[in-house]
């Protein structure tokens, strides 16, 4: 098909000192075989309209800043190419991520999906003081794989806009959040799941979940994060029947 | 007016802020720290180093040869009593994030994995995959996480530090969501703002690296140091500049002109082997490889692209299964940004800008001269990297020092009364500044992408791989002219709310600071050394200029650069010898 | 190219309070895109495995009520709305056999000398028992 040289964006602009809800804008930007969507975003800012708001840092795909619903689509827009949507007469369509409140243009609010991190005790919980003179923890490589790929997760909230749970119900702890969690409670050298499972397993954490699976649809780094919160519901409920076997305050 | 107040305050939220913040709060934790952050943590540029994290692990290694590949591959310009603590603590620090849950790759029997580097006679680089920045940075975001003492301040922006009475006091940042101005005072700020390669048109770095931290001190009288010593990576692709790890080289990977040739053997890097020789062609120190690069592009044997000249990164010998477990990350960049798959294709690449070895002069605890600041990471220049920085060395000097200015900015918070100078005044006054110059100013003709643009690319011609006299002097010129027009910038979005435009602006007028600083530092250094290359002083000239270059900025506006010795212990200055030849010296 | 902006009714700003906009999600979220549309029909043929439960329990009852009963229930199942309803519903149970097989292997990583064993490999058991016990119940019901 042939490439067009000029496309269309149509982007999502609210300013809440003008605006009381979101309308669209359009520009015309040229196309180039290389550019993705922020290439077009930046030309428009530096030479059109300095107001478009959008946030971005690395353009490698790894830092997660630039998440953004392009043709309604939760897409990393570093890694998106306008030569994939430039045949003539095509537009893309470019709005903020789904299912979060917006503070600006292309910018949604993030308090809210740090605070889940947080919740779910994303750290190391080991009870050992050995002292760094006795060397690292052992973990062999079959023992890494185990949790690598949960490790992977960039935090860019792609999997929250894909999530019809979380879009209905926000207080849903997440997919990001409940797959960092199996990250830790799948580490060999972690000791914490029993700290961890009261949050996720709950109403708004794993059994929230109806394993929908577009999260790990559109997670740009392979993460699975529905993988994760059904492996953990499977290990939640051995929890739940072994709690019937071991006395009260046993480590779990 | 309201203000927060703090005991530390760190400026950014990356591998060196979060590890300083963390040693603060270990140290006293009864101490309020603060992270003020223009992005949320994760989102710091640390995020994108590939390679490696350099520390001595194996019984075969010692910290004297790290020392001194380190000292030789910064071509002496590297302060030895301070890379003598660095290769001690390094080991440790990578070692306390392996307890923190980084997830360092493995030999089979469960101990970490070492690979080999760039300018390392042995293997010491300790890895995650290709993704070792991602991973250090998330496994200390997610640490710090359970430090009550630390608040985070996301998505501030600090304008201007508070100095008063000669001391620190605080910061004046701008809350980019709402828009409000406001300080936050501390007994002392540590600055881990990280590089400034933004400056430069290639680069691997974010949007995020415009010098801020260097700027800050610089305005508020403290001196930078080292200022023209620029790193260039030999492999970043063409157009993004996207980075291709060292690490693919240090697999195993060559490089060759636009006849298949290792045109590295011509440069005094070695005889090409097989299999990747430690210190040696591929592996040999960056600004060599760069300038390798520059040389065989005036000879005519680098490929053509619309994107400027390159040469090739070629991995087909390393076969699928190990560019899958080793190198999978650049597999993903190559096919995604480059359409090439590095296990059939070569790989285009050319040099980009991708470190400052200079910044913020400090101590080897992260102190500045100016009381009450300090500074880690990139943003600083203590100096372990001398002239040229090894790959794998920056993880760890973000830890190490990170750690160092935390414990010793908590210490003196620990000792100091709470600030109490007129700071009122000062925030009113910088309010009173962003809103004349930016926010209210009508009628002004420039726009920030055309200075940008334009200061870039006097800072690629001017300042580049090779410099000398005339184009430097060029490029001041042209930074000067630029500095005027920028007054008279406009910006479209008068907004309060999220502007990232008048962000923008700030970060230009940091960048334009830090480029006449790193242009007045090349000027007077008239030698080559490392990453400086005068094509008019080809020499080094230890007997003048074995000395950081200390630029400070005088209450005209003017700058002054002064001298200040390196600091040699146990390593007098030597030749920088790579290839088998260094294989032979014992020493 | 302009900005076409909605009526505003009144613009509540107050500075350095923006207020964000909260996107409403409509109750018809499950018809904006294919994917969730396949989920909520995924989710919908559990009524119909249900049904056909019932049925085999009606069946059972019939049974056990005797012939007469039993003549009269295969009669039922032989009207055209039953017949309508068992072809709907067959489509929607091999659907949520598929959909559940093809689910399992996210649920389950299996392992084998230290390597992640393929999603097919994990939900081809499930086939195979599938396609051999309906081989036997045709067997049975076709001899």
């Amino acid at each position: 098909m042939e490439m067009a040289e000029t496309i269309t964006l149509e982007i999502a602009r609210y300013s809440p000192e003008q605006d009381t809800a979101p309308h669209f804008q359009s520009f015309e930007v040229p196309v180039h075989k290389e550019w993705v969507v922020l290439d077009a975003l930046n030309h428009i800012k530096d030479r059109e309209d300095g107001t478009l708001t959008y946030r971005w840092s690395c353009r490698m795909g790894i830092c997660g800043s630039c998440g953004m619903m392009v043709n309604g689509e939760p897409k990393l827009t570093c890694a998106t190419f306008l030569a994939d949507y430039a045949t003539k007469g095509s537009k893309i369509r470019v709005e903020p991520l789904r299912y979060f409140p917006v503070i600006r243009d292309l910018v949604t609010e993030l308090g809210d999906f740090l605070g889940k991190l947080k919740k779910v005790k994303p750290w190391l919980i080991h009870p050992s003081q050995a002292p760094l003179s006795q060397g690292e923890f052992l973990q062999t490589p079959a023992q890494l794989e185990r949790y690598k790929q949960f490790s992977m997760c960039i935090n860019c909230t792609l999997c929250y806009a894909a999530c019809p749970v979380f879009g209905l119900d926000p207080i849903f702890v997440g997919p990001a959040a409940l797959a960092l969690a199996q990250r830790y409670n799948m580490d060999s050298r972690d000791q914490g799941s029993g700290e961890r499972i009261a949050v996720l397993a709950h109403p708004d954490g794993i059994w929230g979940c109806t394993f929908v699976g577009e999260c790990t649809r559109v997670c740009p780094k392979h993460v699975d994060p529905a993988g994760a919160i059904q492996q953990y519901k499977l290990t939640a409920v051995f929890e739940w029947l072994k709690s019937f076997i071991t006395p009260k305050g046993q480590d779990i | 007016m309201d203000t927060s107040s703090h005991d530390v305050l760190l400026v950014g939220g990356g591998g060196a802020g979060l590890r300083a913040a963390i040693a603060a709060a270990e140290v006293n934790p009864k101490l309020s720290i603060a992270v003020v952050s223009k992005v949320y943590p994760m989102r710091s540029h640390t995020v994108s180093a590939e390679g490696g994290a350099a520390g001595v692990a194996k019984a075969d290694d010692s910290l004297d040869e790290h020392a001194y590949d380190t000292i030789s591959g910064g071509d002496w310009l590297s302060d030895q009593d301070a890379v003598e603590a660095f290769v001690r603590e390094a080991p440790q620090e990578l070692l306390q994030l392996e307890r923190w849950g980084c997830p360092w790759n493995r030999e089979p029997d469960g101990h970490i994995a070492v690979r080999a580097f760039g300018g390392m006679k042995k293997r010491r680089t300790w890895f995650a995959a290709d993704k070792t920045g991602f991973h250090m940075l998330h496994t200390l975001f997610q640490t710090s996480l359970k430090f009550e003492p630390i608040t985070r301040y996301d998505e501030w922006f600090v304008t201007k530090l508070l100095v008063d009475d000669g001391r620190v006091q605080g910061v004046v940042a701008i809350e980019l969501m709402s828009g409000r101005i406001q300080a936050i005072t501390a007994k002392a700020v540590i600055l881990c703002t990280g590089g400034c390669g933004r400056v430069f048109p290639f680069t691997t770095n974010a949007n995020i690296k415009n010098g801020d931290g260097m700027a800050l001190a610089y305005r508020a009288g403290a001196p930078l140091k080292d200022m023209e010593f620029v790193q260039y990576h030999p492999t970043g692709l063409p157009f993004t500049g996207i980075l291709i790890t060292e690490a693919a080289r240090a697999e195993g990977g060559y490089m060759l002109n636009k006849d298949g040739y290792r045109y590295l053997q011509d440069y005094n890097l070695g005889t090409p082997e097989a299999k990747p020789v430690l210190r040696s062609m591929e592996l040999g120190p960056r600004d060599r490889l760069s300038q390798a690069f520059v040389k065989e592009d005036q000879k005519g044997r680098t490929i053509a692209t619309p994107y400027g000249s390159v040469v090739h990164l070629d991995l087909r010998h390393l076969g699928e299964k190990l560019i899958n477990a080793r190198l999978p990350f650049v597999r993903e960049l190559c096919l995604k940004y480059q359409n090439v798959d590095p296990v059939k294709e070569l790989i285009p690449v050319r040099p980009v800008v991708h470190y400052m070895m200079g910044g913020v002069s400090t101590d080897i605890n992260g102190a500045t001269p100016l009381a009450g600041l300090f500074a880690a990471g990139e943003v600083a220049c203590v100096s372990i990297n001398g002239a040229n920085r090894l790959g794998s060395n920056s993880l760890p000097e973000c830890l190490v020092f990170g750690a160092r200015a935390g414990k010793a900015a908590a210490l003196y918070a620990s000792e100091r009364p709470a600030p109490n100078g007129p700071l009122q005044a000062l925030v009113l006054d910088e309010r009173k500044r962003l809103e004349s110059e930016f926010l209210h100013k009508s009628g002004g003709r420039q726009r920030i992408a055309t200075i940008r643009g334009e200061m870039q690319a006097t800072m690629e011609k001017s300042a580049g791989i090779y410099r000398e006299r005339n184009l430097l002097e060029e490029g001041a010129g042209q930074l000067r002219e630029l500095q005027e027009r920028y007054r008279d910038i406009q910006l479209d979005d008068r907004s309060r709310t999220f502007n990232t435009e008048l962000e923008s602006a700030l970060e230009l007028g940091f960048m334009l600071d830090v480029a006449v600083s790193m242009i007045e530092c090349a000027l007077h250094r008239t030698e080559s050394r490392g990453a400086h290359q005068r094509t008019d002083y080809p020499a080094r000239d230890d007997g003048t200029f074995l000395a950081h270059s200390l630029v400070f900025r005088n209450s005209d506006g003017s700058s002054r650069v002064e001298y200040q010795p390196v600091t040699i212990t146990r390593w007098p200055p030597g030749e920088r010898v790579y290839g088998q030849a260094r294989q032979e010296q014992q020493h | 190219m302009g900005a076409v902006k909605p009526e505003t009714i009144r613009v509540e700003y107050a500075e350095f309070h923006p207020r964000w906009y909260r996107p409403p999600v409509s109750v018809y979220w499950w018809l904006k895109q294919r994917q969730y549309l396949t989920f909520i029909l995924r989710e919908l043929s559990s009524v119909f495995v249900a049904l056909f439960v019932v049925m085999t329990l009606f069946q059972l009852w019939a049974l056990k009520k005797g012939p007469e009963a039993y003549a009269q229930f295969q009669q039922w199942l032989q009207s055209p709305l039953v017949i309508a309803l068992s072809i709907i519903g067959l489509f929607f149970v091999v659907f949520h056999s598929i959909t559940w097989f093809n689910l399992t292997p996210s649920a389950m990583p299996v392992r084998l000398g230290g390597k992640r064993l393929p999603a097919f490999l994990v939900a081809a058991p499930s086939y195979v028992a599938w396609a051999v016990v309906s081989a036997i119940v045709a067997w049975l019901v076709l001899r």
